[in-house]
């Protein structure tokens, strides 16, 4: 065979990103949608609330400004709750706690969730029926009873929250990666790993989960998504750290009773809550939409 | 009916006006584009099919074949629109019809049969059921009595049973070759005038093909259907058209009667083409096609075959040529086209000899090798031997065992009893329990380069990885050794960063390989390591196998159901059928003179180009 008889000498003129670094070609389609772009607005805004809030805040979060429920003044922008402690002031310090365990929560979930269901793709034997029911085991128990139980005998410190939320969060994702590993697993290039004699571990995590990106993108930010509401949850059913430690979730127990006295210290933790989730769901929603190709003008896939 | 195409003189595409009540259906300037671009993918598309008469469209892929038949039934993929042109059947041009009258239309006047048949038929519908709802669909007969009639009829025609109980079961009880009868029944339910058929016998095995494609000719002879049988398959054309229409990057490039296009091409395309497909009849080293076709956009000004053309001359560029009548009844898209039609036939290769090994000191031995996937044992008492520095060709239809053979020698399938001696002592059945010296010298080479390389790695991570696992070299080194091994199957330095998306399937095949390779392995197991590929790949591919083995002295086990491919690269050939060795012998002696009944019928199935030009 002379040197120019090959099948291919040309390079493809136009190859898109998405072959190159498939992440970084999500990323690029994510952000080309409104959705995605609105839903990292809120969030960057709600982080940097959560972030800075404690330096431009004008009061201590427990300082007492004035008289219980009042309604907005000079002193206290947003009136006084329950117990006279500025409105405004707690809002700003609630948030750090909120997002941290929630970060913190999901990561730990994620990484746990990744590890059990892709070792139980790759094992296809009885090691995937094992992991696979005790999964089935804690998913068939709401997700807040069991930090309940969890937090209601330990003691609702920031690991335990951390652990109980991050615990049921595993079963969720490794049902996901499980199921996006299956297909990834039957491919030749697994086999040719193994021929080879690479480590199982390596197969694992440096093989197949490359190729479960997407998917894994996804998750994350719904994860994420259901942790805060749930951590939230938690803290207006009175779980938190310290009894009077400012935070939104308990905010909004505190202050209920005042509902039609003094709104602001129930609506503004509510909508901080509730647009935080909403934003993260928003991103989530974005990379599932690059990930899956819809959203792209006709013609182009 | 050979002769239906051959003896009229050839049709002129665009010249239009003079209406033959002959031609079934005249296709004329037919242009598919991209809608975001405006970039033709197929364009100046002109050809008739008179009745009965089977066209064969031939392509590699990307060529529009799939685009232009598609087009005919006034369909386009998303994102594809047709530009211009008609498609007249009859007094009716297809392409002008309002969409309620075009669906009509199709599976009535025009039917279409897809390549993968058990992708077509409702999983959850009785055969019966659905071919009767073909009928209704379209008003066939005058009541369910006659269309009943029809589809016992139609069953028949397609030679499958004709009772009740049969029309009862669903597509999932029915075999591949069964299920695309039962879509060519459909197709031909309501008596078409015209039936596209999209590579239908793709999947299939030789024997079940060669059934296949005799029920279509057939068919199409008796109810006067013009058939349009799109394939990249020259073999199978040859077994089954009247005439030919060679396409490349979305035109036409030569047109004319199916024996005579064989015999003595115009086109230099048409004539690389049939030099890259193996031959049952003589030995012969095949001959790839450098380059790679131009894509939508990218097409150059002159011809679009000039950059990968050897005759190729400087007023090639000047203007796309246009397609001429060059003798009667061919017509030929090349300025240099009577040249071409000169040459002595493309099948006159250099031919290369083989003795019979010696197995004495074989470096693989298979003693009483059975395998099996659960209950169900699928290799029965296999003994094999490998002799240094030999080819050896494991052929067999799918279903015969030979891949699982492979898999086992490479320690891919776990389930084996039996002893494979490697170099004389005992390889482990899993690959993960052998030695790792071991799993260095037997290598394996998958069939799907799609699905053996992992997407995320570049070419340069996928060949240094094993030299880091048998710990050959690292870093520098072991990039350095991969350059190297890259430049032995003729992809040089700049692919090293590439991934495997954006190479092609030749591509991918010999990032493959460089990744066996640069383990140098005593032993390279190929499973049908071209099957995924064209046939001007295939041929490139086989070649630069054939010529490593040389080189490097490796011994080489080939699995592949191509019986023709195997001339071109084994010195024995061992043919398997349901898990047990048939027949082992030389190339040549079991080509010429098979004594087993079963070697016999693969055979006689099995299409070439002899059969068409005898």
């Amino acid at each position: 065979m002379s040197a120019d008889v090959i099948d291919v000498v040309a390079v493809a003129p136009d190859t898109p990103l998405e072959a190159r670094r498939p992440l970084a070609g999500q990323v690029r389609g994510a952000l080309r949608l409104w959705r995605t772009r609105i839903g990292l607005a809120l969030v960057t805004m709600l982080v940097l609330v959560a972030l800075f809030g404690s330096v431009v805040a004008p009061h201590s979060p427990t300082a007492f400004v004035g008289a219980p429920n009042v309604a907005p003044s000079a002193t206290a922008r947003l009136g006084t709750d329950a117990l006279g402690q500025d409105v405004l002031s707690r809002f700003l310090h609630g948030g750090t706690r909120i997002l941290g365990l929630g970060v913190a929560s999901t990561a730990l979930g994620l990484v746990l969730g990744v590890a059990v269901g892709l070792i139980a793709a790759y094992s296809r034997n009885f090691l995937d029926d094992v992991l696979m029911r005790v999964m089935d085991v804690i998913l068939a128990f709401p997700q807040i009873m069991l930090a309940l139980v969890a937090i209601a005998t330990v003691g609702p410190t920031a690991w335990v929250v951390i652990l109980a939320v991050g615990l049921t969060t595993m079963p969720r994702v490794a049902r996901v990666m499980r199921g996006a590993a299956q297909p990834i697993v039957e491919r030749d290039f697994v086999a040719a790993s193994e021929a080879l004699g690479e480590s199982r571990f390596r197969i694992v995590f440096a093989e197949i989960l490359p190729n479960v990106t997407s998917p894994l993108t996804v998750e994350a930010s719904l994860r994420l998504t259901y942790s805060i509401a749930l951590i939230a949850s938690l803290a207006f059913l009175g779980f938190t750290t310290s009894a009077n430690a400012p935070d939104w979730g308990l905010m909004i127990q505190e202050n209920r009773i005042a509902l039609t006295v003094q709104p602001w210290g129930v609506v503004v933790p509510a909508a901080a809550i509730a647009l935080l989730t909403v934003g993260t769901g928003l991103i989530g929603d974005g990379f599932a939409r690059a990930a899956a190709g819809i959203d792209r003008p006709r013609g182009e896939g | 009916m050979t002769d239906v195409g051959h003896d009229r003189p050839g049709p002129v595409a665009g010249r239009g006006g003079v209406k033959e009540a002959a031609a079934a259906i005249t296709v004329e300037d037919l242009r598919v584009e991209l809608r975001r671009t405006g970039h033709d993918i197929v364009a100046d598309i002109g050809f008739r099919i008179g009745p009965g008469e089977v066209l064969g469209l031939v392509g590699e892929s990307g060529s529009g074949k799939t685009t232009a038949g598609l087009a005919l039934l006034g369909h386009t993929r998303r994102g594809v629109r047709i530009a211009s042109g008609s498609v007249r059947i009859g007094d009716t041009d297809v392409l002008r019809l309002p969409p309620a009258a075009l669906r009509r239309l199709r599976g009535g006047l025009i039917s279409y049969v897809p390549q993968d048949p058990s992708a077509s038929l409702n999983p959850a519908v009785r055969i019966g059921t659905q071919l009767l709802e073909t009928l209704e669909a379209h008003g066939f007969g005058s009541g369910s009595d006659e269309r009943r009639a029809r589809v016992t009829e139609l069953m028949a025609e397609v030679a499958l049973p004709t009772e009740a109980r049969y029309l009862r079961r669903y597509p999932h009880e029915l075999s591949g070759g069964q299920q695309q009868r039962v879509g060519l029944a459909m197709a031909f339910a309501n008596r078409p005038r015209l039936i596209v058929l999209d590579e239908p016998t793709t999947g299939l095995d030789v024997s079940t093909q060669a059934h296949v494609l005799t029920t279509v000719r057939d068919l199409a002879a008796t109810h006067g259907t013009a058939a349009l049988y799109v394939t990249h398959d020259l073999a199978v054309v040859a077994a089954i058209a009247d005439r030919l229409a060679v396409m490349y990057a979305g035109r036409i490039v030569e047109e004319g009667g199916t024996t005579a296009i064989f015999d003595q091409p115009a086109h230099p395309y048409t004539r690389r083409l049939i030099a890259a497909i193996p031959h049952l009849g003589g030995r012969r080293e095949l001959q790839g096609i450098p380059g790679r076709a131009p894509s939508p956009g990218s097409r150059p000004p002159g011809c679009f075959f000039a950059p990968r053309c050897s005759m190729h001359v400087p007023a090639c560029d000047d203007g796309q040529p246009a397609l001429r009548e060059v003798v009667p009844d061919r017509r030929a898209r090349c300025i240099r086209a009577e040249e071409v039609l000169t040459l002595p036939p493309p099948t006159a290769g250099r031919s290369t000899t083989a003795d019979e090994p010696s197995t004495a000191d074989a470096v693989l031995r298979l003693r009483s090798v059975c395998c099996a996937y659960g209950p169900v044992q699928v290799l029965h008492d296999i003994d094999l031997d490998l002799a240094p520095g030999e080819c050896l060709a494991l052929v067999g239809e799918s279903g015969s065992g030979k891949t699982t053979l492979a898999r086992s020698i490479a320690g891919l399938h776990k389930d084996r009893t039996g002893e494979i001696l490697f170099d004389g002592h005992p390889l482990e059945g899993p690959a993960r329990a052998r030695a790792q010296d071991d799993r260095r010298r037997v290598q394996y080479i998958f069939q799907s380069p799609y699905s053996s390389l992992n997407p995320r790695r570049t070419v340069g991570q996928a060949v240094s990885r094993p030299l880091e696992i048998f710990g050959t070299a690292r870093g520098r080194e072991a990039e350095q050794k991969a350059t190297a091994m890259l430049d032995l199957v003729s992809l040089g330095k700049n692919y090293l960063d590439r991934y495997p998306d954006e190479l092609s399937g030749g591509e991918r095949q010999r990032v493959a390989i460089a990744r066996a390779l640069v383990c140098e392995p005593a032993v390279l197991i190929c499973d049908e390591v071209t099957s995924a590929l064209d046939v001007s790949v295939q041929a490139a591919i086989v070649d630069l196998l054939a010529r490593l083995q040389r080189d490097l002295g490796l011994s080489m086990l080939f699995v592949t159901h191509n019986l023709p491919l195997v001339r071109s690269i084994a010195g024995r050939v061992a043919v398997m059928s349901l898990g047990r060795i048939v027949e082992l012998g030389t190339v040549d002696r079991v080509l010429r003179d098979p004594r087993d009944a079963y070697t016999q019928r693969l055979l006689a199935d099995t299409p070439s180009l002899e059969t068409a030009s005898a």
